[in-house]
Protein backbone atom coordinates (compact mmCIF):
# COMPACT_ATOMS: atom_id res chain seq x y z
CA UNK A 1 0.00 0.00 0.00
CA UNK A 2 1.45 3.54 -0.74
CA UNK A 3 3.03 4.50 2.35
CA UNK A 4 1.17 8.22 2.48
CA UNK A 5 -2.47 5.88 2.45
CA UNK A 6 -1.43 3.17 4.77
CA UNK A 7 -0.57 6.06 7.67
CA UNK A 8 -3.81 7.50 6.91
CA UNK A 9 -5.38 3.81 7.67
CA UNK A 10 -2.83 3.89 10.62
CA UNK A 11 -3.85 7.55 11.85
CA UNK A 12 -7.60 6.34 11.66
CA UNK A 13 -6.86 3.59 13.70
CA UNK A 14 -5.29 5.41 16.83
CA UNK A 15 -8.20 8.11 16.30
CA UNK A 16 -10.77 5.37 16.49
CA UNK A 17 -9.02 3.87 19.58
CA UNK A 18 -8.92 7.45 20.99
CA UNK A 19 -12.76 7.61 20.38
CA UNK A 20 -13.85 4.39 21.42
CA UNK A 21 -12.13 3.82 24.75
CA UNK A 22 -9.58 7.20 25.42
CA UNK A 23 -6.03 5.13 24.76
CA UNK A 24 -3.74 5.09 22.06
CA UNK A 25 -2.11 2.22 20.45
CA UNK A 26 0.59 0.04 22.23
CA UNK A 27 2.78 -2.86 21.70
CA UNK A 28 5.23 -3.20 24.43
CA UNK A 29 3.14 -2.97 27.20
CA UNK A 30 1.36 -6.16 26.35
CA UNK A 31 4.50 -7.83 25.79
CA UNK A 32 5.30 -6.66 29.29
CA UNK A 33 1.80 -7.96 30.31
CA UNK A 34 2.75 -11.56 28.80
CA UNK A 35 6.37 -11.92 31.04
CA UNK A 36 4.35 -10.67 33.94
CA UNK A 37 2.27 -13.21 33.55
CA UNK A 38 4.54 -16.02 32.92
CA UNK A 39 6.33 -15.06 35.86
CA UNK A 40 3.66 -15.26 38.10
CA UNK A 41 3.08 -18.59 36.56
CA UNK A 42 6.60 -20.05 37.43
CA UNK A 43 7.32 -18.18 41.23
CA UNK A 44 4.48 -17.27 42.30
CA UNK A 45 6.42 -15.93 45.70
CA UNK A 46 8.61 -14.06 43.77
CA UNK A 47 5.75 -12.34 41.97
CA UNK A 48 3.84 -11.74 45.24
CA UNK A 49 7.15 -10.26 47.01
CA UNK A 50 8.97 -8.17 44.66
CA UNK A 51 7.41 -4.67 44.25
CA UNK A 52 7.61 -4.36 40.82
CA UNK A 53 5.11 -7.67 39.80
CA UNK A 54 3.11 -7.50 43.31
CA UNK A 55 0.43 -4.31 41.94
CA UNK A 56 -0.41 -6.66 38.98
CA UNK A 57 -1.55 -9.53 41.00
CA UNK A 58 -3.67 -7.70 43.20
CA UNK A 59 -7.17 -8.51 44.08
CA UNK A 60 -6.47 -11.83 42.35
CA UNK A 61 -5.84 -10.39 38.87
CA UNK A 62 -4.42 -12.28 36.16
CA UNK A 63 -2.35 -9.56 34.56
CA UNK A 64 -3.32 -11.94 30.87
CA UNK A 65 -7.00 -10.04 31.22
CA UNK A 66 -5.67 -6.68 30.11
CA UNK A 67 -6.16 -4.23 26.97
CA UNK A 68 -2.90 -4.11 26.24
CA UNK A 69 -2.68 -8.09 25.76
CA UNK A 70 -6.26 -8.06 23.89
CA UNK A 71 -4.59 -5.79 21.52
CA UNK A 72 -1.45 -7.49 20.38
CA UNK A 73 -3.57 -10.68 20.16
CA UNK A 74 -5.23 -8.56 17.88
CA UNK A 75 -2.69 -7.54 16.14
CA UNK A 76 -1.23 -10.88 15.38
CA UNK A 77 -4.61 -11.45 13.25
CA UNK A 78 -4.79 -8.17 11.43
CA UNK A 79 -1.07 -8.78 10.37
CA UNK A 80 -1.71 -11.88 9.12
CA UNK A 81 -5.50 -11.00 7.59
CA UNK A 82 -2.95 -8.50 5.89
CA UNK A 83 -0.36 -10.72 4.94
CA UNK A 84 -2.92 -12.85 3.13
CA UNK A 85 -5.10 -10.13 1.00
CA UNK A 86 -0.85 -8.95 0.27
CA UNK A 87 0.61 -12.31 -0.38
CA UNK A 88 3.28 -12.19 2.00
CA UNK A 89 2.69 -15.12 4.02
CA UNK A 90 5.75 -16.94 4.45
CA UNK A 91 8.26 -18.44 6.82
CA UNK A 92 11.93 -16.28 6.78
CA UNK A 93 14.63 -14.68 8.29
CA UNK A 94 14.83 -11.40 6.38
CA UNK A 95 18.26 -10.21 6.51
CA UNK A 96 20.80 -8.80 4.17
CA UNK A 97 22.42 -11.11 1.92
CA UNK A 98 25.97 -10.10 3.33
CA UNK A 99 25.35 -11.58 6.89
CA UNK A 100 24.84 -14.86 8.03
CA UNK A 101 21.35 -16.31 9.51
CA UNK A 102 23.16 -16.54 13.23
CA UNK A 103 24.13 -13.36 13.06
CA UNK A 104 20.81 -11.88 12.39
CA UNK A 105 18.76 -13.74 14.37
CA UNK A 106 21.56 -12.36 17.26
CA UNK A 107 20.87 -8.72 16.57
CA UNK A 108 17.16 -9.27 16.21
CA UNK A 109 17.46 -11.19 19.36
CA UNK A 110 19.50 -8.12 21.04
CA UNK A 111 17.62 -5.90 19.65
CA UNK A 112 14.19 -6.54 21.66
CA UNK A 113 16.02 -6.64 24.57
CA UNK A 114 17.02 -3.48 24.14
CA UNK A 115 14.14 -2.13 22.96
CA UNK A 116 11.68 -3.00 25.51
CA UNK A 117 13.98 -2.48 28.42
CA UNK A 118 13.86 1.38 27.24
CA UNK A 119 10.42 0.99 26.16
CA UNK A 120 9.15 0.40 29.63
CA UNK A 121 11.91 3.30 31.03
CA UNK A 122 10.22 5.31 28.89
CA UNK A 123 6.81 4.15 29.86
CA UNK A 124 6.11 3.24 26.24
CA UNK A 125 7.60 2.75 22.73
CA UNK A 126 7.13 4.35 19.29
CA UNK A 127 3.37 3.25 19.77
CA UNK A 128 2.85 3.93 22.97
CA UNK A 129 4.75 6.97 24.07
CA UNK A 130 6.21 8.25 20.31
CA UNK A 131 2.59 8.00 18.28
CA UNK A 132 -0.15 8.35 20.88
CA UNK A 133 1.69 10.92 22.44
CA UNK A 134 2.41 12.74 19.38
CA UNK A 135 -1.50 12.41 18.83
CA UNK A 136 -2.52 13.95 21.91
CA UNK A 137 0.43 16.76 21.57
CA UNK A 138 2.37 15.49 24.70
CA UNK A 139 5.80 16.50 24.98
CA UNK A 140 6.38 12.76 26.21
CA UNK A 141 5.68 11.60 22.86
CA UNK A 142 7.76 14.35 20.74
CA UNK A 143 10.68 13.75 23.00
CA UNK A 144 10.27 10.07 22.92
CA UNK A 145 9.83 10.77 19.04
CA UNK A 146 13.52 12.75 18.82
CA UNK A 147 15.12 10.11 20.90
CA UNK A 148 14.19 6.91 19.49
CA UNK A 149 15.09 8.33 15.66
CA UNK A 150 18.40 10.32 17.08
CA UNK A 151 19.42 7.57 18.64
CA UNK A 152 18.53 5.57 15.59
CA UNK A 153 20.99 7.37 13.46
CA UNK A 154 23.50 7.82 16.29
CA UNK A 155 24.12 3.96 16.20
CA UNK A 156 23.40 3.51 12.57
CA UNK A 157 27.25 3.71 11.34
CA UNK A 158 28.28 1.20 14.35
CA UNK A 159 25.78 -1.59 12.99
CA UNK A 160 25.80 -0.79 8.87
CA UNK A 161 27.13 -3.71 7.89
CA UNK A 162 24.14 -5.49 9.36
CA UNK A 163 22.15 -3.92 6.59
CA UNK A 164 23.95 -1.85 3.78
CA UNK B 1 -19.87 12.36 23.97
CA UNK B 2 -16.58 9.92 23.35
CA UNK B 3 -14.73 8.31 24.75
CA UNK B 4 -17.87 5.24 24.46
CA UNK B 5 -15.97 2.97 26.71
CA UNK B 6 -14.42 3.77 29.90
CA UNK B 7 -12.75 1.69 32.16
CA UNK B 8 -14.80 1.64 35.32
CA UNK B 9 -18.40 1.36 33.66
CA UNK B 10 -17.71 -1.27 30.92
CA UNK B 11 -17.86 -4.62 30.98
CA UNK B 12 -14.47 -6.42 30.97
CA UNK B 13 -15.79 -8.84 28.25
CA UNK B 14 -16.72 -5.12 25.92
CA UNK B 15 -13.39 -3.51 26.76
CA UNK B 16 -11.54 -6.64 25.73
CA UNK B 17 -13.24 -7.26 22.70
CA UNK B 18 -12.93 -3.30 21.81
CA UNK B 19 -8.86 -3.61 22.77
CA UNK B 20 -8.89 -6.79 20.29
CA UNK B 21 -10.55 -5.39 17.06
CA UNK B 22 -8.48 -1.88 17.66
CA UNK B 23 -5.31 -3.96 17.57
CA UNK B 24 -6.82 -5.83 14.17
CA UNK B 25 -6.67 -2.30 12.65
CA UNK B 26 -3.06 -1.48 14.25
CA UNK B 27 -1.39 -5.02 12.76
CA UNK B 28 -2.99 -4.73 9.47
CA UNK B 29 -2.13 -0.61 9.02
CA UNK B 30 1.35 -1.99 9.96
CA UNK B 31 1.65 -4.24 7.97
CA UNK B 32 -0.07 -2.71 4.89
CA UNK B 33 2.75 -0.15 5.51
CA UNK B 34 5.67 -2.51 4.76
CA UNK B 35 6.63 -2.32 8.37
CA UNK B 36 6.40 -6.00 8.45
CA UNK B 37 9.63 -5.84 6.29
CA UNK B 38 12.92 -4.56 9.15
CA UNK B 39 15.18 -4.23 5.91
CA UNK B 40 12.60 -1.48 4.81
CA UNK B 41 12.46 -0.17 8.52
CA UNK B 42 15.99 -0.34 8.62
CA UNK B 43 16.15 1.94 5.19
CA UNK B 44 15.27 4.94 7.16
CA UNK B 45 18.40 5.12 8.68
CA UNK B 46 20.22 4.83 5.59
CA UNK B 47 18.15 6.50 3.54
CA UNK B 48 17.43 3.56 1.07
CA UNK B 49 14.09 3.73 2.35
CA UNK B 50 11.86 6.45 4.02
CA UNK B 51 8.15 4.50 4.51
CA UNK B 52 8.70 5.01 8.33
CA UNK B 53 9.03 8.40 8.43
CA UNK B 54 5.85 8.87 5.88
CA UNK B 55 3.62 6.17 7.69
CA UNK B 56 4.67 7.57 11.35
CA UNK B 57 3.82 11.36 10.96
CA UNK B 58 0.85 10.72 8.30
CA UNK B 59 -0.48 9.06 11.00
CA UNK B 60 0.24 11.23 13.60
CA UNK B 61 -0.94 14.15 11.63
CA UNK B 62 -4.42 12.06 11.10
CA UNK B 63 -4.70 11.48 14.68
CA UNK B 64 -3.93 15.46 16.15
CA UNK B 65 -6.19 16.68 13.22
CA UNK B 66 -8.88 14.30 13.55
CA UNK B 67 -9.51 14.72 17.59
CA UNK B 68 -8.62 17.91 17.20
CA UNK B 69 -11.78 18.51 14.81
CA UNK B 70 -13.50 16.26 17.05
CA UNK B 71 -13.01 17.81 20.09
CA UNK B 72 -13.52 21.30 18.71
CA UNK B 73 -17.37 19.79 17.56
CA UNK B 74 -17.85 18.50 21.21
CA UNK B 75 -18.06 14.84 20.41
CA UNK B 76 -14.65 13.56 21.82
CA UNK B 77 -13.66 14.63 25.37
CA UNK B 78 -9.98 14.82 25.38
CA UNK B 79 -9.48 15.24 28.67
CA UNK B 80 -10.50 11.56 29.19
CA UNK B 81 -8.30 10.66 26.36
CA UNK B 82 -4.73 9.49 27.99
CA UNK B 83 -1.85 11.78 27.93
CA UNK B 84 1.23 10.18 28.77
CA UNK B 85 3.30 11.55 31.29
CA UNK B 86 6.63 13.34 31.10
CA UNK B 87 9.86 11.98 33.06
CA UNK B 88 12.65 14.08 31.71
CA UNK B 89 15.87 11.44 32.25
CA UNK B 90 13.46 8.33 31.45
CA UNK B 91 12.12 9.41 28.50
CA UNK B 92 15.38 10.62 26.71
CA UNK B 93 17.31 7.41 28.02
CA UNK B 94 14.89 4.81 27.28
CA UNK B 95 14.10 6.55 23.70
CA UNK B 96 18.39 6.46 23.56
CA UNK B 97 17.92 2.43 24.20
CA UNK B 98 15.16 2.21 22.06
CA UNK B 99 16.92 3.53 18.97
CA UNK B 100 20.16 1.52 19.61
CA UNK B 101 17.52 -1.40 19.62
CA UNK B 102 15.93 -0.60 16.53
CA UNK B 103 18.93 -0.67 14.47
CA UNK B 104 19.99 -3.86 15.78
CA UNK B 105 17.31 -5.75 15.70
CA UNK B 106 15.67 -3.38 12.80
CA UNK B 107 12.20 -3.78 14.37
CA UNK B 108 9.94 -1.84 16.74
CA UNK B 109 7.70 -3.91 19.09
CA UNK B 110 4.63 -3.19 17.32
CA UNK B 111 6.70 -3.44 13.65
CA UNK B 112 7.60 -6.91 15.52
CA UNK B 113 4.26 -8.12 15.88
CA UNK B 114 3.16 -7.58 12.58
CA UNK B 115 6.37 -9.01 10.85
CA UNK B 116 6.00 -12.08 13.02
CA UNK B 117 1.88 -12.18 12.30
CA UNK B 118 3.19 -13.04 8.54
CA UNK B 119 5.86 -15.67 9.29
CA UNK B 120 9.18 -13.25 9.75
CA UNK B 121 11.11 -15.35 12.49
CA UNK B 122 13.78 -12.75 13.06
CA UNK B 123 10.87 -11.11 13.84
CA UNK B 124 9.61 -13.70 16.15
CA UNK B 125 13.33 -13.60 18.09
CA UNK B 126 13.02 -10.25 18.26
CA UNK B 127 10.02 -10.53 20.70
CA UNK B 128 11.71 -12.80 22.51
CA UNK B 129 14.16 -10.62 22.91
CA UNK B 130 11.96 -7.93 24.12
CA UNK B 131 9.83 -10.69 26.58
CA UNK B 132 13.59 -10.87 27.59
CA UNK B 133 13.87 -7.36 28.06
CA UNK B 134 10.57 -6.63 29.87
CA UNK B 135 11.94 -9.38 32.35
CA UNK B 136 15.37 -7.54 32.82
CA UNK B 137 13.88 -4.23 33.59
CA UNK B 138 10.83 -6.01 35.80
CA UNK B 139 14.17 -7.40 38.03
CA UNK B 140 16.49 -4.37 37.83
CA UNK B 141 13.39 -2.09 38.69
CA UNK B 142 14.49 -1.64 42.08
CA UNK B 143 18.02 -0.38 41.58
CA UNK B 144 16.80 2.20 38.93
CA UNK B 145 13.41 3.22 40.71
CA UNK B 146 14.92 6.50 41.97
CA UNK B 147 15.70 7.73 38.75
CA UNK B 148 12.23 6.08 36.81
CA UNK B 149 10.67 8.95 39.49
CA UNK B 150 12.59 11.66 38.84
CA UNK B 151 12.64 14.84 36.57
CA UNK B 152 8.65 14.63 36.70
CA UNK B 153 6.89 17.05 34.97
CA UNK B 154 3.26 15.44 34.90
CA UNK B 155 0.97 15.05 31.40
CA UNK B 156 2.38 18.38 29.74
CA UNK B 157 1.29 19.15 26.29
CA UNK B 158 3.91 20.39 24.04
CA UNK B 159 1.67 23.42 22.47
CA UNK B 160 1.86 24.53 26.10
CA UNK B 161 5.18 24.34 26.75
CA UNK B 162 5.39 26.40 23.51
CA UNK B 163 3.03 28.85 24.01
CA UNK B 164 0.91 28.07 21.46
CA UNK B 165 -2.80 27.11 20.84
CA UNK B 166 -3.16 23.21 19.77
CA UNK B 167 -4.75 24.45 16.06
CA UNK B 168 -1.30 26.20 15.52
CA UNK B 169 0.67 24.10 17.34
CA UNK B 170 -0.55 21.29 14.55
CA UNK B 171 -0.48 23.32 11.86
CA UNK B 172 3.34 23.87 12.71
CA UNK B 173 3.87 20.40 12.79
CA UNK B 174 1.81 19.62 9.50
CA UNK B 175 4.05 22.38 7.86
CA UNK B 176 7.42 20.43 9.33
CA UNK B 177 6.38 17.18 8.05
CA UNK B 178 5.40 18.31 4.65
CA UNK B 179 9.27 19.13 4.48
CA UNK B 180 10.44 16.17 6.10
CA UNK B 181 8.46 14.87 3.22
CA UNK B 182 9.99 16.27 0.54
CA UNK B 183 13.18 15.69 2.02
CA UNK B 184 12.39 12.09 2.11
CA UNK B 185 11.48 11.46 -1.48
CA UNK B 186 14.62 13.09 -2.46
CA UNK B 187 17.16 11.34 0.16
CA UNK B 188 15.51 8.28 -1.27
CA UNK B 189 16.87 8.78 -4.88
CA UNK B 190 20.17 10.17 -4.00
CA UNK B 191 20.70 7.28 -1.76
CA UNK B 192 19.22 4.33 -3.32
CA UNK B 193 19.84 0.72 -3.16
CA UNK B 194 19.00 -0.87 -5.88
CA UNK B 195 20.12 -4.39 -4.49
CA UNK B 196 18.54 -3.80 -1.54
CA UNK B 197 15.12 -2.23 -2.95
CA UNK B 198 14.48 -4.24 -5.41
CA UNK B 199 14.29 -7.13 -2.65
CA UNK B 200 12.14 -5.32 -0.46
Amino acid sequence: MNPYLAGVLLGLVLLGAMVLSGRGLGASGGIKYCVVSVVGTVSQEHAATAEYYSKYFQDGNNPINNWLVFQIMGMLLGGFISGVVSGRLTWKIEKSPKISDSRRLLLAFLGGVFFVYGGQMARGCTSGAALSGMAVLTTAGFVTMITIFGSGYLFAWFFRKNWI
Amino acid sequence: MAPILTSSETAGFINLLSAFLVGTGFGFALEQGGFSSSRKLAGMFYGYDTTVLKVFFTAAIVAMIGSRILSSLDLLDMDLVFHNHYYIGPAIIGGIIMGAGFIMGGFCPGTGISAAAIGKIDAFVFLLGGGIGAFLFAETYPLIQDFMDSGYRGPVKLSAALGLSDTVFIFGVTVIAAGMFWIAEKAEKKFARPDINSEL
